[in-house]
């Protein structure tokens, strides 16, 4: 193994299940149902999903997701607004902790 | 990629070649062979359920040259129906009772015979369907065809992969996004795209790179509202057609190295309920010279009918046509991914 992420190991992800066949058939049932057509478009859904595989920064997700948004008739423009969001709620999480900061500098400062 | 300007048999491109194609599509990979797949329906073979779409492709001139083009069309194409050979057809289409005939291309509209053509198919008091790429009619020598399309109640189909002007230009080229619109409010002032009026103007979303089309109905919605706010056009039904792996699509997958992941996803998704309902079952396809053929898609791979069926127009023979063998190779799985493709939008 010369890398840990390889493209051709996203098409094994059912193979996770080999250890708990019944856990996994859960999961995909689940994940089947969640991403269904329903108060959110399937696309609505993929591109949240796009904007979250950035967040976690999950490369299989990112690509699937990539593939899934443009299946589903998204656009690049709407892809990179969804990726904007997934930045700045990130960005705006650390960046929101500063408060937390001011509390410990207001408590040790005089 | 940029924008195309010569098709690729000017360009004496290989591709251009059916037999290259053919060559690459069903060895490259090894794929199971279609016809095998095409067991999981429960029938043991894929035969024609009788013709009721009688499409004749009028000849491979166009004024675009759309990147993902099965026909491999464009103005450098000279290969155009004959009226002569539009005299068999007729002679054909007056031997039967198939309701539907629809005219394809190229740019149909730009056979010199084309509008006499139409004429007589409503005489035979046929249905006629036009694939028209729109910004034909707005080309000198074209302008009042509209008015003609609606006096003979033609129904309209035109491709617009996008409702977003760089999308689709991106795939058509430059600026056929708004030319598209502008004749598209042309057909609407007649009525076409208005529910009442009995003229159908129907869209057509292929998409532009190596995925699969979006669900229909939904993308349906998200076209009328996004054309209407942003346009004030409209239209009745949108068809999603998936990419064929032929001719110009082919070319632009082997470039951008996306062929191998395309086919797989292609036979991964084959779906048996969408390969009942392939549109090769009930169509008829007749070329520019009057060959015969299961689908447009066959034509371009000049895979005429077979397994004894008449081969040319001439020939014409609706019973034995009716009933025929289909002739597939791994193209075919275009039609049955997912939900399925056909001229008439999805199909599962």
């Amino acid at each position: 193994m010369d890398t840990y992420y390889n493209p051709a190991d996203l098409a094994k992800f059912a193979q996770v299940g080999e250890g708990n066949k019944e856990l996994m058939d859960k999961f995909f049932a689940w994940y089947g149902a969640v991403f269904a057509e329903g108060a959110l478009s399937e696309r609505e859904k993929a591109l949240i999903a796009l904007a979250v595989a950035h967040a976690v920064q999950c490369p299989y997700c990112i690509d699937a997701y990539t593939q899934e948004s443009l299946s589903k008739g998204a656009t690049l423009e709407q892809m990179t607004e969804a990726i904007h969001v997934a930045a700045a709620i990130k960005g705006g999480a650390a960046l929101v902790h500063g408060v937390q900061m001011k509390n410990v500098y207001q408590k040790l400062s005089m | 990629m940029p924008t195309a300007t010569k098709s690729l048999k000017s360009l004496q491109h290989p591709l251009a070649s059916p037999q290259t194609q053919l060559e690459l599509i069903d060895h490259k990979l090894n794929l199971p062979p279609f016809e095998e797949m095409f067991k999981q329906t429960g029938e043991a073979e894929l035969r024609a359920t009788g013709i009721e779409i009688f499409q004749v492709n009028v000849g491979k001139l166009c004024n675009q040259v759309c990147k993902h083009c099965h026909v491999d069309a464009g103005p450098d194409r000279r290969e155009i129906m004959t009226r002569e050979t539009f005299e068999l057809c007729l002679n054909a289409l007056a031997q039967t009772d198939i309701p539907k005939v629809d005219i394809t291309g190229g740019a149909p509209e730009m056979n010199p015979h084309f509008r006499w053509f139409v004429a007589e198919v409503k005489k035979l008091k046929r249905h006629v369907m036009v694939r028209s790429n729109l910004t034909i009619l707005l080309a000198n020598g074209f302008t009042d065809l509209p008015e003609f399309f609606a006096e003979h109640q033609v129904e309209v189909i035109s491709s617009l992969p996008h409702y977003t002007p760089s999308v689709t230009d991106k795939q058509r080229g430059e600026d056929v996004f708004s030319r598209s619109i502008e004749a598209i409010k042309r057909l609407n002032a007649l009525g076409y795209g208005k529910e009442e009026s009995g003229l159908v103007f129907n869209l057509v979303y292929n998409p532009v790179g190596a995925f699969l089309p979006p669900n229909q109905a939904s993308l349906e919605k998200d076209y009328k509202r996004e054309l209407h706010k942003h346009y004030g056009v409209f239209f009745n039904r949108l068809y999603t057609i998936t990419n064929m792996p032929i001719s110009r699509f082919l070319d632009y997958l082997l470039i951008s190295g996306n062929y191998e992941a395309y086919m797989t996803k292609l036979v991964s998704l084959f779906n048996p309920s969408a390969a009942k309902g392939v549109m090769c079952r009930n169509t008829l396809s007749i070329s520019w010279d009057g060959y015969l053929y299961d689908c447009d898609f066959n034509q371009m791979l000049d895979l005429k009918v077979g397994y004894g069926s008449p081969m040319h127009i001439k020939d014409f023979d609706v019973a034995k046509l009716n009933t025929r063998k289909i002739v597939t190779r791994q193209h075919c799985y275009g039609c049955t991914a997912g939900a399925g493709s056909s001229c008439g939008g999805a199909t599962a």
